[in-house]
């Protein structure tokens, strides 16, 4: 076998796992915790829920030394109707939990898909104590790196975090982590909007430019900068309709191995009354098969103009299998999460087909 | 129920039968469904587990793990961390030289590894430090040095590749373990089948999962006593192996098992952590306590072997097995653990269900570089029933047969004895599939469901105990002690553990029954070694069976000494005395009585103390050859189990809504604990049936993928199937008040029953476990493309099987021992 | 070096009280080790089992993941809090009633969740009640006993004299 090594055992708390010791703050205006983060410099990180940063912290995959808490800044509690381009939509404050979401009243009714997704987070504890802003920046993960520190340590670490390689792809030079946020795939097929204070003011972007497709910088947000609100598209009955289907081994605790938000708008007889029965425009977002939310803009394509018919799916879905590149790095063998990329895309469709055949 | 046939008490026991045997109706609490004396602390957070323990000055152990999988150590530098402030001990193998082990013939464990590491997470090195912080601060300090050496990721490549040998010891190679038996002559029994099939079958490892952490936590008084508790289902091997590692001598070591939060066997062997706790107490003069993490019990495992089978059978055209050929290849991980008895586990329990004329048996244990498997609920017969449960399926269909109606047909016989000289007591499977066959609408379904949806049928035994103790010995295997207080109070002392499943109860409820007082006028006092008789640990079903009849005698035994007193007072023939209703009276007087706690002073005023012991040692087991050790129980459980399947067929996912079982628990002692155990053991086995694996990857070092609770999928409440159960009582002569096991076998029926099911569903094997969607859809695209609609192993590894031990089968003569087979004559071998 | 510790006042299981610990302990570090209420167990800490569950301000959450600091003026509810004096919670009743407590190790955790699934929904179907407890991992039970004595709880609490099916304590006949 090799040659001889000589290797340094490291453990680290064998006991109860245990965050290290850090300096916790607790702003209460958005101005205040923008001021910490900039005085607490690089080594410092915003929380919220804190159900994905505390686990990664006990497991030393993230080491900030300063957390600051967002959960006590009013501007990002705001649930409200707002004016936007003219137009009524929904504005959800990042620091609503997850639970919150689905009973805000007739939210449920108007954004079914924000409120599926949301229901589809882990379990109810974890979506009792998990926020739409930290579900939306939830850390990349990979079966290589979401381990303890010793765990990491027999296998020289990876590159997201004390090592050099990606173990899933060896000669690659990026890090292949995936995206395993719910509400992020939701939030790219709506066109949802994302509001981002930083230190020299505000921003509003895409959701869909809020992501890179890198696992360790999976975000254009900038560290000092707070994700405040969610901006989504007005609701209008009939007029568009989106569905989010989850793909895991359990009911609940698991992450998505895949996601497949589906949005189309429709046109054509009856559009004025929101029953319009030809696809004008359609995005189908892949989550869990990348670093990112991944758009399929092919399947877009061969979704415009259709009334959704089995054919017009079928291209969708065949659109959406070649370009998703499952890798080794969740549950379940990945060649079997590619050929369901498929199937679940089908059956987002299907169901968007359904509704609309069940309304009309 | 009375005491008035003193002397009859005695002649039964004399005839080895057991106790007495009594209907329903004469039992005032056995077979209700009592709530367990332990339940109140249960639901008020009351009860203490290892890890509530806190002592004053209690200091913090930590242990050092292994990144490799198999490397020799070079040399380990602690002296940055012994000169740590706050760090008062650092432990290296050398310090705790003596090798421990479960078994006698595999005592291959080193509390801390002395030259050689054998699996990621095989303990070097501990701390002890005044903080848990420090103790961490500690082992970051200690240097070692290793030399990795080639690692094997699973069976067939230890079985392939004996060197480098990770133990210095083995049957061959990397071969741990090497069994051939041989019942007559299996080939003259496939030469007379009209149908003769060879299957093979995967049952991959799985783990206990405990919800709690194991801990212990030790203390070392200076007058030379140590103390030490621990979350373990075996406080007495704990306490030999103490004894042993430490030199120190027994009468000077106390074990307290604290009430275990789950167990499954999974606390069931001594462990390094228990034994660096305790020599940690007595360097430091200091209480303390060390709690694994949970990643670090996926490193003590000891679970489910990863099983390779194969089987070949010869039937008759009415289903009539004529012969058996089974092997098994099971990977044993690091370490020796109930290796030995779990690779004869996988081949003894095949003839008690179904009448096996000709029985041949091979199993192999490898050693290879992950954590050591051991006994895991069902103990290595869940992998050898889920093959025979699918190959009898296959065979049936093969036949054209129903297969509720093969199994059926040819049911193992009451009071007989098997090819293999295991003795079947009472035998209710006949009973159990009824149950679920007309539960089920199993003929109205079978064959006839959808697309999609499917019903398959699934038996099983277990046995109630092992008939012999893990080290040999002529002693009980379990003592029970009694003492009745003048206040009418009555304590029973046993040295049983309670994990989970009722065992401090069923003490409580035996001696409330015999002595016909409230049950919660008795305190229960469990496993401790300073306070409590021997009781060899709960693992093997043997708790109710061994303790119940320790304790019946002992409740006997002091209604023996008390009814002569309160005879003498009511002036009545002692053979009139009954104890009931917390009181003893004439049995043709009712009115004419003491109360109990009277009846007791009596006693005590003429006989002093009132105080009894019980025991219970098993009957001798039939078989006399080498190996015949395993398989042997007082009595075996019988399961049947129906499960209704939904698979999509398009993404191979299968789910199970509802599960029919019953089980043979011979008699009920606590009702609602039977059903807990049983839906228990249901849900357990759907788990396996599913999605529990221990993962390995082999490709980065032969680490556990998935040493976490998020990603070791273990069923949540929305995976957990609606359950259907069935009771048959049928008491068996050798258990207490006829009672037998119900808490592992009720697992073994339902992966297999979940095969088949899935089967008649879409017409595809998945002959391994657990049925995962990859594996369902992988042979649903086989049988698009007309290839067999198979998941499941394709070769069984060559294998340097020994010379068979060859013991005829009762009917061909023999006493049940092995003859050696010499040119023209036989001659006997014993064992 | 320690931190220094920090001193908050909250409400636990209905009294005031102040305690002091280091600023990165979670809240099931300060109930266990800060306060000596070890009926709250752990079995990852990592937010993968829900044997940590308590009730904050009445909503159950994983005490693995709260920060002792963050619950300053809050109300905090561990299982030492169900039992009204020397009265069983309904809950508990029904529990150690039909086994819905074996080894007992989740069983405090359970018992919160359901506590504050009752609270909203006094009469849960059996789907609610497996909703609701889909974040809690029991390995004993097989979670079936426990949605019985959740729902024998609930008929209790919603004034019912209800006692439990013949089948749920001796199978069927």
């Amino acid at each position: 076998m090799g040659p001889r090594s000589n290797s340094r055992s490291v453990g680290r708390s064998h006991d109860m796992l245990r965050l290290p010791s850090f300096r916790y703050l607790r702003p209460t205006t958005l101005h205040e915790a923008l001021r910490m983060k900039s005085d607490a410099g690089p080594e410092s990180t915003y929380v919220a829920g804190g159900t994905d940063l505390y686990p990664n912290m006990k497991r030393r995959q993230q080491e900030p030394k300063t957390v600051i808490s967002l959960m006590e800044v009013p501007e990002l509690k705001a649930t409200e109707k707002r004016r936007n381009d003219g137009t009524v939509g929904t504005v959800l404050g990042a620091s609503l939990t997850l639970s919150e979401l689905s009973v805000l009243p007739s939210f449920r009714r108007s954004y079914p898909a924000v409120v599926q997704a949301a229901e589809f987070v882990s379990t109810p504890l974890l979506r009792n104590m998990g926020t739409l802003g930290g579900n939306l920046c939830l850390d990349t993960r990979c079966n290589y790196y979401d381990q303890t520190y010793e765990w990491r340590k027999a296998i020289d670490f990876c590159m997201k975090k004390d090592g050099h390689i990606c173990w899933v792809a060896p000669s690659s030079p990026r890090c292949w982590a995936v995206t395993s946020s719910d509400l992020a795939p939701v939030m790219v097929a709506l066109g949802a909007e994302y509001l981002l204070a930083g230190p020299v003011g505000e921003r509003v972007v895409p959701a869909a430019r809020f992501y890179n497709n890198d696992g360790i910088n999976y975000l254009t947000k900038r560290p000092d900068e707070v994700l405040v609100e969610v901006r989504l598209p007005p609701a209008a009955p009939g007029a568009w309709d989106a569905v989010y289907h989850k793909l895991r081994r359990r009911g609940s605790f698991d992450f998505p191995v895949l996601g497949v938000a589906a949005w189309v708008q429709w046109e054509g007889e009856g559009e004025g009354d929101g029953n319009g029965d030809r696809v004008a425009d359609a995005r189908v977002v892949l989550g869990g098969v990348a670093s990112w939310p991944q758009e399929i803009p092919e399947a877009a394509t061969a979704l415009r103009g259709s009334s959704l018919a089995p054919e017009a799916i079928a291209a969708a879905a065949d659109a959406a299998y070649r370009p998703a590149k499952p890798m080794d790095n969740t549950d379940f063998d990945l060649s079997w999460r590619k050929q369901m990329t498929r199937v679940y895309v089908t059956r987002a469709l299907a169901e968007l087909a359904h509704r609309r055949s069940t309304t009309t | 129920m009375g005491s008035r046939k003193k002397k009859k008490t005695t002649e039964r026991r004399k005839d080895g039968t057991g106790m007495q045997r009594q209907g329903r109706s004469e039992c005032r609490v056995v077979g209700t469904a009592l709530r367990k004396v332990d339940a109140t602390a249960k639901v008020t957070g009351a009860t203490r587990f290892a890890d509530d323990l806190s002592l004053p000055r209690m200091l913090y152990a930590k242990l050092l793990r292994s990144p490799h999988p198999h490397a020799r150590i070079i040399v380990i530098d602690a002296s940055k961390a012994r000169a740590l402030p706050g760090v008062k001990a650092v432990l290296t193998g050398t310090d705790l030289p003596i090798p421990f082990g479960i078994l006698p013939v595999s005592q291959d464990e080193h509390a801390l590894a002395l030259d050689k590491v054998r699996f990621v997470g095989d303990p070097v090195a501990a701390v002890a430090a005044t903080s848990e912080e420090i103790a961490t601060a500690a082992l970051d300090l200690i240097d070692v040095q290793y030399e990795p050496l080639r690692a094997f990721p699973d069976a067939i490549d230890a079985v392939e590749h004996p060197d480098p040998s990770i133990h210095d010891y083995a049957d061959a190679g990397n071969i741990h373990k090497l069994i051939d038996l041989e019942f007559g002559d299996v080939d003259a029994g496939f030469r007379e089948a009209d149908l003769v099939r060879e299957d093979l079958f995967f049952f991959e490892g799985n783990t206990h999962l405990p919800m709690e952490q194991h801990a212990a936590a030790a203390d070392w008084s200076p007058g030379g006593r140590l103390t030490v508790w621990s979350s373990t289902q075996t406080p007495h091997y704990v306490h030999r192996a103490l004894a042993k590692v430490l030199e120190l001598p027994a009468a000077r070591i106390r074990v307290i098992a604290c009430p275990n939060g789950g167990g499954f066997g999974g606390k069931s062997d001594p462990f390094s952590h228990e034994i660096v706790v305790a020599k940690l107490a007595v360097l430091t003069g200091r209480p303390i306590k060390i709690t694994l993490t949970r990643e670090e019990v996926f490193y003590c495992h000891r679970g489910r072997h990863p099983t390779l089978m194969w089987v070949k059978t010869g039937v008759k055209k009415d289903g009539a097995i004529t012969g058996m050929h089974f092997k098994s290849l099971l990977d044993g991980g690091g370490y020796g653990s109930y290796g030995v008895a779990s690779t004869y586990y996988t081949g003894a329990l095949q003839t008690v269900t179904y009448p096996i004329p000709r029985y041949k048996f091979q199993g192999a244990r490898a050693f290879t570089n992950k954590p050591p498997c051991g006994p895991k609920r069902g103990h290595g017969t869940p992998q050898p029933r889920f093959a025979l449960e699918v190959h009898l399926d296959k065979v049936a269909e093969q036949l054209g047969m129903d297969p509720a109606e093969l199994r059926l047909r040819h049911l193992v016989p009451p009071n007989s004895l098997t090819a293999n000289w295991l003795r079947v007591g009472t035998m209710g499977l006949g009973r159990c599939i009824e149950k679920v066959v007309a539960g089920s609408e199993w003929k109205r379904r079978f064959k006839k469901l959808p697309h999609g949806q499917g019903i398959g049928l699934a038996c099983s035994s277990y046995i109630t105990g092992a008939g012999l103790p893990i080290y040999w010995n002529a002693m009980p295997h379990s003592g029970v002690q009694l003492k009745c207080d003048r206040g009418g109070g009555v304590t029973v002392f046993c040295g049983s553990t309670e994990i989970g499943q009722g065992s401090d109860s069923i003490l409580a409820m035996i001696v409330a029954e015999v002595l016909g007082i409230d049950p919660g006028h008795i305190a229960v006092v469990t496993g401790d070694t300073d306070l409590t008789p021997v009781d060899l640990g709960s693992y093997s079903s043997r708790v109710t069976l061994m303790t119940g009849n320790a304790a019946i005698q002992a409740a006997e035994r002091a209604r023996d000494l008390i009814a002569p007193h309160a005879a003498r007072k009511l002036e009545v023939p002692a053979e009139r005395i009954v104890f009931a209703d917390g009181r003893v009276f004439d049995v043709e007087q009712p009115e004419h009585g003491l109360g109990f706690a009277e009846a007791v002073q009596l006693a005590e005023a003429a006989e002093g103390t009132v105080g009894t012991v019980g025991s219970y040692t098993p009957p001798r087991s039939a078989g006399r050859y080498r190996g015949s050790g395993v398989g042997p129980s007082p009595a075996y459980s019988y399961s049947a189990c129906v499960a209704l399947v939904d698979v999509d067929p398009a993404t191979g996912i299968v789910r199970v809504p509802k599960i029919w079982i019953a089980h043979d628990v011979g008699r009920v002692i606590n009702a609602a604990s039977v059903m807990g155990q049983i839906e228990g053991s249901v849900y357990m086995g759907l788990g396996e049936a599913l999605m529990e694996e221990m993962a390995y990857r082999g490709n980065r070092n032969v680490v556990h993928k998935i040493p976490s609770l998020l990603e070791y999928k273990s069923p949540t409440t929305l995976e957990m199937c609606d359950v259907v159960t069935y009771v048959v009582e049928d008491p068996d002569p050798n258990g207490p008040f006829g009672a037998k096991e119900c808490g592992q076998g009720p697992l073994l029926p339902v992966p297999p029953a979940v095969a088949n099911a899935v089967y008649d569903a879409v017409g595809v094997r998945i002959d391994e476990v657990p049925i995962t969607p990859e594996k369902v859809f992988k042979a649903l695209r086989r049988k698009d493309k007309g290839e067999e609609p198979r998941f499941g192993p394709t070769r069984f590894p060559e294998i340097p099987w020994p010379e068979p031990t060859r013991v005829p089968p009762p009917w061909e003569g023999g006493d049940g021992t092995a003859v050696e087979q010499s040119v023209g004559r036989t001659v006997a071998r014993h064992a | 070096m320690p931190d220094a510790k920090a001193k908050i006042a909250l409400d636990v299981n209905g009294e005031p009280i102040e305690v002091a610990f280091a600023p990165h302990k979670t809240l099931l570090e300060v109930l266990r080790e800060d306060l000596g209420l070890t009926g709250t167990k752990h079995g990852c800490e990592l937010g993968e089992c829900g044997t940590c569950t308590v009730l904050i301000d009445g909503t159950p959450v994983l005490s693995c993941l709260v920060l002792g600091l963050a619950c300053a003026g809050r109300r905090v509810k561990t299982v030492e809090g169900m039992a009204d004096g020397g009265v069983l919670h309904p809950l508990q009743e029904a529990f150690a009633e039909l086994g819905a407590a074996q080894c007992g190790y989740c069983t405090p955790a359970f018992l919160l969740t359901a506590d504050a699934l009752l609270a909203e929904t006094p009469r849960p179907a059996r789907e609610q009640i497996k909703e609701a407890l889909a974040g809690n991992l029991c390995r004993c039970t097989g979670y079936l006993k426990i949605y019985e004595a959740v729902e024998l709880a609930a008929a209790r609490m919603r004034g019912e004299n209800a006692k439990p099916a013949r089948e749920t304590l001796y199978g069927q006949p």
